[in-house]
């Protein structure tokens, strides 16, 4: 019973597990269950209905009440659809692909706060399906997994588009995850701790202890940008840029393999934005009444109210941003998030440990990002020079003699 | 500003939030159509129950997408069907390949030809989009046929037929107040288009102007005059009052 108490602080109950508890634990995980699957829908939904007040059309209005069923229409025609498997394609790897992208989506889900402690039949329990002791890795190794799903999919459908999108997906995820990774460390390093619950609760203290400010503004925006661009949502949608590659990864998925990657995406949505409130805005945290047997509920609603307001700044993005080239994506990951991201982790680790070293830290990464702008520069300049021009692929080379009569203007 | 404008197209967008919708909730709410909607084509007749169509085939020559099949034939001289000398004895119009560009309405000599603003029909088999003479003609009043598949909207039929110019002069100033079409058979004479000012009787044009729909849409300088400042506050509150609330304007 020992790994379990890692992973749900009431299975450490003096060493007494009773029915009781393995039933809280249960109705947590259908109830977490649930709750992503609904938020998926009204997700799509908000989103719709979001987009299209900002774009000053109506949205969906004809399923339910304002279209809210309209989410349920859509899976129950994807569902209803034939399911084609192309004759190219991989067939196991392509029936796999879907739920590599699924499940760690539901996963990541599961370790999120969404409240605070509630007691019930007299055992305090976490709002929180799992607590494991290295919740954070756990997070970024499942980011780290749906990479597969996304590449995999393109990659067993044997087809051009979703190939290019694939190698697009596997390169963007994989650079935007080192900036990714880089500001949870600063998180990690002030919190001292990687479970997502102590991460909540060194942040409960009052506004001025989010992590958003403590960690100054720098490690929030680089989050937003790089979880914007792990969620291959717009401005950064690259992989399943329409324009360009037809659907991305999942053109060739159709039926309901199809809307489980269109859940997965949606989940991921909510996750992430539900992620972004537990590192930096103090997850549950915020102002609770003194009211006797309702207290639980106020942390659910401030998680609830801060996670919509992300999910509504994606929708925000996505309506007022043009999508960015895939070389801007990569300049941007590359040579600006991820040199921020390390250079502040440095300076957060200086003050850290002693105020003297913060401001050595910090002159010593002024002094880097000047050589770094230095390099950068250098590098572009070399980009459109002489050297730049590749040879002729599978073309003959031109003897040298033929190509100095026929460049050599003034030669004698 | 400078970096300030990253955040413009954010609050553009969140201005849009505000703003009313452009589109309708299209079977349950429809916009009104404009005075020069090209829709279902219609076989006029002169006040003695004549056929204007004399049955020329020049709308089936201009017709740029081949849709319409005409055949003239010698009029029977004990009871004419036309005052000329011939008349269109067939007259087919195939609604599968009709563009309605209204270059038939422009080619016709007699003005036979119209267009209604009536848009909205449908078929089930290729033969039935094929509408003959007999559904194309109008009634003894002079108003198009109401077939039961189509769906005419209330007062339509009066605001159809009318020869019209195919470029519309509307907001050049030298055409203010100058009615661009014939009279409709059965309905007389529709009120002009709006010029410049975009003053316009909108129960006799059968419309209203889009950019009286949505003033907000718009830059400020380019909402219209009665739409701007406390004016337009007062006048947008009296385009909700329900009609009879209203006092009469005239």
């Amino acid at each position: 019973m020992n790994w379990l108490a890692t992973v749900d602080p009431l299975f450490t109950n003096n060493g007494h597990v009773g029915l009781a508890i393995v039933l809280i634990v249960l109705a947590k995980c259908v109830l977490g269950l649930g709750l992503l699957m609904n938020s998926v829908i009204v997700m799509i939904w908000f989103e719709r209905k979001a987009i299209s007040d900002m774009q000053s059309r109506i949205g969906p209005q004809r399923w339910g009440p304002f279209g809210l069923l309209q989410t349920l229409a859509d899976g129950l025609k994807l569902i209803l659809k034939e399911d084609l498997i192309p004759s190219e394609a991989d067939r196991t790897v392509f029936k796999l692909a879907p739920f590599l992208v699924l499940v760690p989506a539901i996963i990541t889900f599961g370790l999120v706060p969404i409240g605070g402690e509630m007691t019930i039949a007299g055992h305090k329990v976490l709002l929180q399906v799992a607590n494991p002791p290295m919740g954070i890795l756990l997070l970024l190794a499942m980011s780290g997994i749906s990479v597969y799903g996304v590449m995999l999919a393109g990659w067993s459908s044997g087809s051009k588009y979703p190939l290019l999108s694939s190698v697009r997906a596997s390169a963007q995820m994989i650079s935007y995850e080192a900036a990714l990774g880089m500001t949870i460390v600063t998180v990690v390093l002030v919190t001292g701790s990687l479970s997502v619950h102590d991460i909540v609760t060194s942040q409960s203290h009052g506004i001025w202890h989010w992590n958003l400010i403590r960690l100054g503004l720098v490690p929030f925006v680089v989050f937003v940008i790089a979880i914007t661009a792990e969620l291959n949502r717009p401005p950064f949608d690259v992989v399943e840029a329409e324009s360009e590659l037809v659907g991305g990864f999942h053109t060739e998925y159709s039926s309901f393999r199809f809307a489980i990657f269109f859940l997965a995406e949606y989940m991921n949505t909510i996750t992430m934005s539900a992620i972004i409130v537990t590192l930096f805005l103090g997850g549950p945290a915020g102002w609770a009444p003194n009211v006797p047997h309702l207290k639980w509920l106020f942390p659910i609603a401030w998680f609830l109210i801060k996670t919509i307001g992300f999910a509504f700044c994606y929708i925000w993005f996505r309506a007022s941003l043009p999508r960015f080239r895939y070389d801007q994506l990569m300049d941007l990951g590359w040579k600006r998030l991820i040199p921020l991201s390390l250079g502040w982790m440095l300076i957060v680790a200086g003050f850290l440990v002693a105020k003297g070293w913060g401001f050595m830290m910090a002159a010593l990464v002024l002094l880097s990002y000047s050589v770094l702008t230095r390099a950068f520069s250098l590098g572009q300049s070399r980009e459109v020079g002489a050297d730049s021009v590749l040879p002729i692929v599978g073309g003959r080379p031109l003897p040298g003699k033929v190509l100095r009569e026929m460049t050599d203007e003034e030669g004698d | 500003m400078g970096a300030l404008d990253f955040f413009g197209g954010f609050k553009l967008t969140f201005q849009h939030l505000t703003r009313p919708t452009v589109t309708t909730s299209y079977p349950k709410a429809k916009r009104p159509k404009q005075p020069r909607q090209h829709g279902r084509h219609v076989l006029n007749r002169y006040e003695d129950g004549m056929e204007k169509c004399i049955g020329c085939e020049l709308c089936a020559g201009v017709c740029p997408v081949n849709c319409i099949y005409v055949r003239g034939l010698d009029n029977p001289p004990d009871h004419p069907v036309s005052p000329g000398e011939r008349y269109g004895y067939i007259y087919e119009i195939n609604y599968l390949r009709c563009i309605h560009c209204d270059l038939c309405v422009e080619a016709c000599p007699t003005q036979a030809i119209t267009e209604s603003k009536m848009f909205e029909f449908s078929f089930t088999n290729r033969s039935d989009a094929i509408y003959t003479k007999a559904e194309l003609l109008v009634d003894d009043q002079g108003y198009p046929q109401r077939l039961p598949w189509e769906d005419w909207r209330e007062g339509e039929a009066a605001m159809t037929g009318g020869w019209m110019r195919a470029t519309s002069p509307n907001g050049d100033a030298a055409y203010e107040g100058v009615v661009q079409w014939t009279a409709d058979l059965g309905a007389g004479v529709r009120a002009a288009e709006a010029g410049q000012s975009g003053v316009r009787d909108d129960e006799a044009t059968g419309s209203k102007q889009l950019r009286n729909i949505f003033p907000k849409h718009f830059e400020p300088e380019d909402v219209p005059l009665q739409f701007r400042g406390l004016q337009g506050k007062l006048n947008e509150a009296r385009e909700k009052m329900p009609k009879r609330k209203r006092k009469d304007k005239s």
